[in-house]
């Protein structure tokens, strides 16, 4: 296996989906000129050239709309939003059309296409940039929601969101294209969505985290274990469809529950998560369930204020002592 | 009943490689340097004559403006690249020209709002360099308290509504605050700053349409400098002669020379007179040219060398200097002195910056709502 | 906005109230939580609260007449609004409400006006006494709790009730006093070490608390639920197509009271002030045997049984036009002085008809006593939920053998109904055995 980054991992994910199907194509801004604002597209213009890859103007709305045509009339397209915060104003043709079409059209349509870009916190770019917007799309049936950590996941999973014939928003991660882990250079692997993964086992307390809170819930995991904790951390991987039995059996394994996340609180995943496991895993609990979130407030500018803004291991490390009653 | 007061200038027929993706910049750009050289030829007389009718202390202060932001600007390329500044950082040299002449047309208490790129914006409007100094670095005492950092500079003191870092995003709220300058019924004009690429998006149509057919007097001033990030204006935009666009709106609309500061002021004087006079809209396609990166972490790949010298032969700052003293309004001592000036206000910005302290931690919390 | 006031719902059973006294007329101010009118309901007279702010405009009952549930009978409102519109519509449609004995039919304020008879009947804990509910179940038994409050974490509470250990025993080391998980697990380990002690805890159970340590204990007894077995839940099929809804049995034992009543004249001895009846240490002696026999102090409740943790006995006592049984919580607990100065006051009031619900409902196990009619032996019907009833004949002399010996002994006759989805035979037999010694040698109950 080689180890790359994730940032690498998606770009090899795209280049053997768009070889493996000609109907697949990528469309964003700066994604083919530019090697792309985040440089995931990096050389894909050069291989699949201009009709493959194409560079919009600064229209979301409209080239998100123009995707869901497209995939209508049979193509896979995969939109890049140079970060999520733009696709607020693609909104509209993601959750009226895109989300609804299959439904509304008695199954004649449904629509094959993959909404990606980075998603969450960046550095210090203030509260119209800095956001994590994952409960407000997982919110909607009818699509799919993924948020890869590690450079594996992010490649398994974005090729099987390619295949998927439904709408997935794809969600990585701005502070995490650098990160490296080891990736099957097999041209076949995938991850099917839906599925959750225990990247760490432990029996006293079973911390759910995704996107940039699971490495941050794995360091958190090794300080506990210095203190004789051990932590069971769990990653989704996919909010929409959400692998709750797996979560569900943790619980029931540990009684306790911290579920961080780096967007905000109010109506967020980890709100969700606490319902489910209350209606599911009551009699198990030893502990309420505790939730680590970013600050109920827009993402502030300054270092100091951004810090405080994001959860770090100190709050889970924290959150996970106060369920464990140390 | 709208007209262009002044159609653009000769450039389309060079660009049949219009359509063009970057791999065959080279021949579009050929194209497009030759017709500059005759564009460029064509402004300079023009622009001789306008000093002789603008009063003296006036052009000096318009020269100090051009000086400060041009080495504000410079500062915080090298306070960016020591760690001081954070996040984006979209630097203004090479526009200065625009912001300078449009707000120096308008009055205190008329509205500016503009895109990330609005540091000039922001100190030809009066926000204190300390402030906004301040600002970048995240510090307390910033114009925004050290939240919105560089993208969202604001001031209500001089009516300086923002800095908005979503493409477009101020046009629908520019058009709002004249609004409601005309429904109090004040003479108020707002001035609404963004790039060439704002106006592919739907912000920007639905803007000007609710304008003209509500008659607000909103200035919109499309600073074209020819690139949305990396993207060429020809590569986004299929009628490339932006002015055209408010014609759809009957949006009356001029194209202006935007390295020239008193065309631009011209230029919107006009329009802010059609504002306060019969509350009508004005559409300005202003042409220009950034010299540095998108921001400060563009790798430039876009466009070449060549092409950014031969803007800078026209940099808006060293020809209106050159004006003023081809009428002997300022000599060079006269340009030392203005220069050791702003060189102050620009290192008492930084150390009002340096000593300002960070946000107290419980201000994350506060400013969320309004309290009643 | 006016209000309109409803008949309230004031007992679990209430269907319909009569108006004692209206204890303000029309006209009259009144503010939100003010005491209204006497209620008469089929179990006590009880006050009624206003729920709403203003003048009482109009009265609709008079005193002596009675109403059902949600029925309008009077309206509040400012002391110059126009209140014809509530007026037609409680004279014609007084019924709109009345037609419907629950409480659902009654319109919005009709609601209101049941809401705190809701409340009230949660605290009364006549169906589910669960430990969070209202002012009653939260005995501050264990100080451990916040508010009286037993705290516990699910997990906790599913593992206690599975090991059989009583919650109420243990201090929780969560916040705020919280029972978690490592509290049953360190108590599992506890009582392993004492298993061998057991036998004496029973006895240890029934020590009377001097007052000063005893907390105020009111509302019904917590109480955990057990999955039922599925022969359980044969048994208990079988017999309810046998008999009725409850299959009761019967047991009948001879008690000697020779020395309860020598106890009885010690006392009095003491200090003749301390009355204190044979029927109150009968009391005492059952609670402290419930405690040892759980499975007596339990209920059938479909899916489970339910087992209490205090012995909570009712006390029948006749009244005018029926029966009332009132509760003394805790009995086991309690003093023999306390449970006559309690059982004394609650008859007492029982017969002026002024019980509050809580105080009358909520038993975990009930004793009718007819001996001062000269009944010597009799049976009772079990009051559900209850699994059992102990019916006392009379305390008087009969001649027996003792040792080739015919001697005379103050002998007294009980038979207690059990219902046998809880209870069989060996089990009710097994806690008559326990009351009869302690009754019999009554010194128990403070060794
Ligand atoms: C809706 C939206 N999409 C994308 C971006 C990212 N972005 C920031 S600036 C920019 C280019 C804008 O170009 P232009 O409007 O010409 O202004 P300029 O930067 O040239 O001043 C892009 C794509 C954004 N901020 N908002
Ligand atoms: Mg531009």
């Amino acid at each position: 296996m080689a180890v790359i980054t994730i940032r690498e991992a998606l770009n090899q994910a795209l280049a053997e989906e768009m070889r493996r199907d000609e109907n697949v194509f990528l469309m964003g801004e700066e994604v083919a000129a530019y090697q792309g604002a985040y440089k995931v597209t990096k050389g894909l213009l050069q291989e699949f050239g201009e009709k493959r890859v194409i560079d919009t103007p600064i229209v979301e709305l409209g080239f998100a709309g123009l995707g869901v045509g497209a995939a209508m009339a049979g193509l896979r397209p995969v939109v890049e939003f140079m970060t999520f915060n733009f696709s607020i104003l693609a909104t509209d043709q993601i959750i009226n059309s895109a989300a609804k079409m299959l439904y509304m059209s008695g199954g004649q349509f449904n629509i094959p296409i993959v909404f990606r870009g980075p998603n969450g916190s960046a550095f210090q770019v203030s509260s119209q940039h800095s956001q994590a917007l994952e409960s407000w799309y997982a919110y909607f049936p009818g699509i799919k929601v993924v948020m890869p950590s590690t450079a594996a996941d992010a490649k398994g999973l974005l090729k099987s969101a390619i295949r998927d014939d439904n709408p997935v928003i794809f969600m990585e991660q701005e502070r995490m294209y650098g990160n490296k882990g080891e990736v099957p250079e097999d041209e076949d692997f995938t991850i099917p969505l839906g599925v959750a993964d225990i990247k760490r086992e432990g029996k006293d307390a079973t911390i759910v985290a995704r996107s940039l809170m699971v490495p941050v819930a794995l360091k958190a995991a090794e300080e506990l274990e210095k203190q004789d904790v051990s932590c069971e951390v769990i990653d989704p991987r996919t909010i929409r469809p959400l692998d709750i039995e797996t979560i569900i059996n943790s619980v029931k394994k540990t009684n306790r529950l911290v579920i961080a996340e780096e967007s905000h609180p109010f109506c967020g995943v980890a709100a969700e998560i606490s319902a489910e496991v209350m209606e599911r895993a009551f009699d198990y609990l030893d502990a309420p369930v505790r939730r680590v979130t970013g600050a109920d407030v827009p993402m502030p500018y300054a270092k100091n204020l951004e810090n405080l803004a994001i959860p770090g291991v100190k709050q889970i490390v924290d959150a996970v002592r106060e369920v464990a009653y140390i | 009943m709208s007209k262009q007061a002044k159609p653009s200038p000769s450039r389309a027929q060079a660009e049949d490689a219009n359509a063009a993706g970057v791999l065959d910049r080279e021949v579009a750009e050929e194209a497009s340097q030759s017709q500059l050289e005759q564009e460029h030829e064509a402004r300079k007389e023009e622009q001789k004559n306008r000093v002789e009718e603008v009063d003296r202390d006036l052009l000096l202060n318009l020269l100090y403006q051009m000086i400060l932001i041009r080495r504000f600007e410079e500062k915080c390329a090298e306070s960016y690249s020591l760690g001081k500044i954070g996040g984006f950082c979209h630097l203004y040299i090479g526009q200065e020209a625009v912001a300078v002449g449009a707000i120096s047309a308008i009055e205190k208490d008329d509205y500016v709002l503009t895109s990330y790129r609005e540091h000039g914006q922001a100190l030809a409007k009066g926000v204190s360099a300390d402030e906004i100094m301040a600002e970048l670095y995240g510090k307390a005492g910033g114009c925004s308290s050290g939240k919105g950092g560089s993208m969202h500079l604001f001031d209500r003191d001089v009516n300086f509504l923002g800095g908005h870092a979503i493409v477009g995003g101020q046009i629908p709220l520019a058009t709002g605050v004249a609004f409601a300058a005309k429904y109090r019924g004040t003479d108020r004009v707002a001035l609404c700053f963004f790039g060439e690429a704002a106006v592919n998006q739907g912000a920007f149509h639905e803007s000007l349409n609710l304008a003209q057919l509500w008659k607000i007097p909103c200035i919109y001033i499309c600073e074209n400098n020819q690139y949305g990030m990396g993207t060429a204006l020809k590569r986004a935009m299929s009628l490339q002669d932006v002015w055209q666009k408010a014609c759809s709106y009957e949006v009356m609309s001029e194209v202006v020379d935007g390295m020239d500061l008193l065309a631009v002021r011209e230029a919107v004087l006009r329009a802010v007179e059609r504002g306060r006079k019969e509350s009508l809209p004005t559409f300005l396609e202003i042409r220009t040219y950034r010299f540095m990166g998108h921001s400060m972490s563009d790798p430039g790949n876009y466009r070449t060398r060549a092409e950014i010298e031969k803007y800078q032969e026209r940099d808006p700052v060293k020809l209106f200097t050159a004006s003023l003293k081809e009428q002997g309004i300022i000599d060079d001592a006269g340009v030392q002195e203005i220069e050791s000036r702003v060189r102050e206000e620009v290192e008492r910005s930084v150390r009002f910056a340096e000593e300002s302290p960070e946000p107290d931690p419980k201000e994350l919390y506060t400013h969320v709502y309004k309290e009643q | 906005m006016a209000t309109q006031v409803v008949m309230p719902k004031l007992s679990p059973t209430m269907e319909e109230g009569q108006l004692a006294r209206w204890l303000k007329k029309e006209g009259d101010k009144v503010s939100m939580g003010e005491p209204l009118a006497e209620i008469d309901t089929d179990k006590a007279t009880m006050e009624m609260q206003s729920l709403g702010n203003g003048v009482l405009r109009k009265i609709l009952i008079q005193e002596g007449e009675s109403a059902p549930l949600g029925q309008i009978i009077a309206i509040i409102g400012e002391p110059d609004e126009d209140i014809s519109a509530l007026l037609a519509q409680a004279q014609s449609g007084a019924s709109a409400s009345s037609d419907k004995a629950s409480s659902k039919a009654a319109p919005e304020e009709a609601d209101a006006g049941e809401a705190p008879s809701a409340a009230q009947q949660e605290a009364s804990g006549g169906e589910a006494p669960e430990p969070s509910s209202g002012n009653g179940a939260g005995a501050r038994q264990d100080g451990s709790a916040d508010g009286g409050r037993l705290v516990v974490s699910p997990i906790a509470a599913r593992m206690a009730a599975e090991a059989g250990i009583n919650l109420r025993s243990l201090t929780g080391s969560g916040p705020s006093g919280r029972i978690i998980k490592r509290d049953i697990e360190e108590a599992i380990k506890a009582v392993g070490a004492q298993a061998k002690e057991a036998p004496a805890r029973s006895l240890r159970a029934v020590e009377p608390t001097t007052p000063a340590q005893q907390p105020e204990i009111t509302g019904a007894s917590p109480y955990r639920d057990e999955p039922m077995s599925e022969m359980r839940r044969v048994i208990a099929r079988r017999l309810v197509t046998s008999i009725g809804p409850i299959p009761h049995f019967f047991l009948t034992t001879e008690i000697e009271m020779d020395n309860v009543a020598e106890m009885r004249a010690s006392i009095k001895a003491l200090d003749p002030e301390l009355k204190i009846s044979v029927n109150d240490i009968i009391i005492k002696v059952a609670a402290a045997a419930l405690i040892e026999h759980p499975q007596v102090n339990a209920s059938f409740q479909e899916k489970t049984i339910r087992y209490y943790e205090r012995a909570d006995i009712g006390v029948a006592v006749a009244i005018e036009d029926g029966l009332i049984t009132p509760v003394i919580r805790s009995a086991d607990r309690k003093s023999l002085s306390q449970i006559a100065a309690e059982v004394r006051e609650l008859a007492e009031r029982a017969r002026s008809r002024r019980l509050k619900p809580e105080e009358y409902t909520g038993a975990t196990f009930s004793i009718s006593n007819l001996g001062m009619f000269g009944i010597t032996e009799f049976t009772a019907v079990i009051n559900p939920p209850e699994a059992a009833i102990l019916a006392v004949g009379e305390m008087k002399p009969v001649p027996v053998v003792r040792n080739g010996q015919v001697v005379t002994r103050q002998i007294m006759r009980v038979t207690m109904s059990c219902d046998h989805r809880v209870i069989d035979g060996a089990t009710g037999a097994q806690f008559l055995q326990t009351f009869k010694r302690i009754l019999e040698n009554p010194l128990y109950l403070i060794v």
